[in-house]
């Protein structure tokens, strides 16, 4: 039985987060290494290796694994802290490693059984312009409609915020809870949409 | 590849099928119907593998027209829809299944209109929208998300649209267009030809 808190979303360090899914053992393993990995090359070198960097580490570490049963699909995510605003290094960065060998910067992913699903979701509501809350709002509605669909998704939903001041973390909630909410939501919208035809006709 | 999609409405249902016939890699056909017309207010949407596809429904087809020339009036919705998934379940067991992917979509006068999804292991479920094939991964949610019960014709539409535009994005294979079709009490109705335009 598990016991410690099982999270999909783990900070590595304050600028830097990864999301994880494929086989969780693998994802569990993989992260420690390339936790380890970083460590040490900041010990070494005395600066963090840039998120670029990082993840050409991992895909070069899983790429002895290709063609093995190891399944590990993470996103890295990143707003570094640099001195020129205006280098190529400086900015949020958001990159998808896979152990099939695939690394790709985006400024969108979906990872997952339920990615489908969720990017359904994401794609209607997306814009450059959004802000805080209505990203928060938007993320949230994906995760929710994809563990609705998906089998192997599901109970709850994490949110973390990376900024250049670091990553925050919102309360985990709990997806029962958002689905009687929409539920609610739904009705809500059907007594208008009645009442309002009721009224003009 | 193949992609169907329906959406029941308070008096309607808008099914809506994609127009490519493949072979391997190629598009043999661009404009090929995968909706057979069961009756004047049933259609049969359906996919699957090549030759079972046409073999299966125009199977059907045949037997809903000879049920009402033999009693002198038409299977419901609902019967035709248990019909064609006892016929699935039968061939399932036997050397010869057929692996096909069905939406049939009705209007019965009595209990308005009705959606059923059956799958190729036979499974048969009344649904307010479903879709079949790699596509509906990605608009379930969008369905989710969006429908109501009390949709009008121009809103099933609109929905119908987010769904292609969303395949449009994601998918990876091209779909251009798509046949759609409304039921209702007056009977079947051809819709404009939806075309997913460039990127």
């Amino acid at each position: 039985m598990i016991t410690f808190p099982l999270t999909i979303i783990t900070p590595i360090h304050s600028h830097l987060v990864i999301t994880s899914s494929g086989s969780g053992a693998d994802c569990m393993l993989w992260e420690r290494i390339l936790a380890r990995e970083i460590r040490l090359y900041h010990l070494r070198h005395r600066r963090r290796l840039s998120i670029c960097g990082t993840a050409k580490l991992l895909s070069l570490m899983l790429h002895p694994f290709k063609g093995t049963e190891l399944c590990v699909a993470l996103t890295l995510q990143d707003v570094p802290v640099t001195a020129h605003s205006a280098s190529p290094n400086s900015g949020p960065k958001l990159i998808y490693v896979c152990s099939d060998g695939a690394r790709l910067q985006g400024d969108v992913f979906s990872v997952g059984s339920g990615s489908p699903y969720a990017y359904g979701v994401l794609d209607g509501g997306l814009r450059w312009g959004l802000s805080k809350e209505e990203a928060v709002s938007l993320a949230r509605e994906a995760v929710f409609r994809a563990t609705h669909r998906d089998a192997y998704s599901g109970n709850s939903v994490d949110l973390f915020h990376i900024t250049a001041q670091g990553w925050s973390q919102r309360t985990r909630e709990d997806l029962r809870e958002e689905y009687y909410r929409d539920m609610k939501r739904r009705e809500k919208i059907a007594e208008e949409r009645r009442r309002v035809t009721t009224s003009d006709g | 590849m193949e992609y169907l999609i329906g959406i029941q409405g308070p008096d309607f249902v808008l099914v809506a099928a994609d127009n490519v016939a493949a072979n391997s890699i190629l598009q043999m056909k661009h404009d090929a119907d995968k909706m057979f017309k069961l009756s004047e207010k049933i259609l049969l949407l359906c996919v699957g593998e090549a030759g079972d596809t046409a073999q299966f429904a125009e199977y059907i087809q045949k037997n809903v027209q000879l049920y009402k020339m033999r009693n002198g009036y038409e299977l419901s919705p609902s019967a035709a829809a248990n019909f064609t998934r006892k016929n699935l379940a039968d061939y399932l067991r036997s050397r010869t299944p057929y692996h096909v992917n069905l939406l049939l979509a009705g209007y019965d006068d009595t209990d308005g209109p009705g959606l059923y999804y059956m799958d190729y292991l036979s499974a048969l479920a009344k649904a307010p929208f479903a879709a079949h094939g790699y596509g509906a991964f990605l608009t379930l949610s969008i369905l989710d998300q969006h429908y109501r019960p009390d949709l009008t014709r121009d809103e099933a539409v609109d929905l119908l649209k987010k769904c292609i535009e969303e395949l449009r994005k994601r998918f990876i294979l091209n779909l251009p267009s798509f046949t759609v079709r409304v039921i209702d009490k007056e009977g079947i109705h051809d819709l404009e030809t939806l075309t997913s335009g460039p990127k």
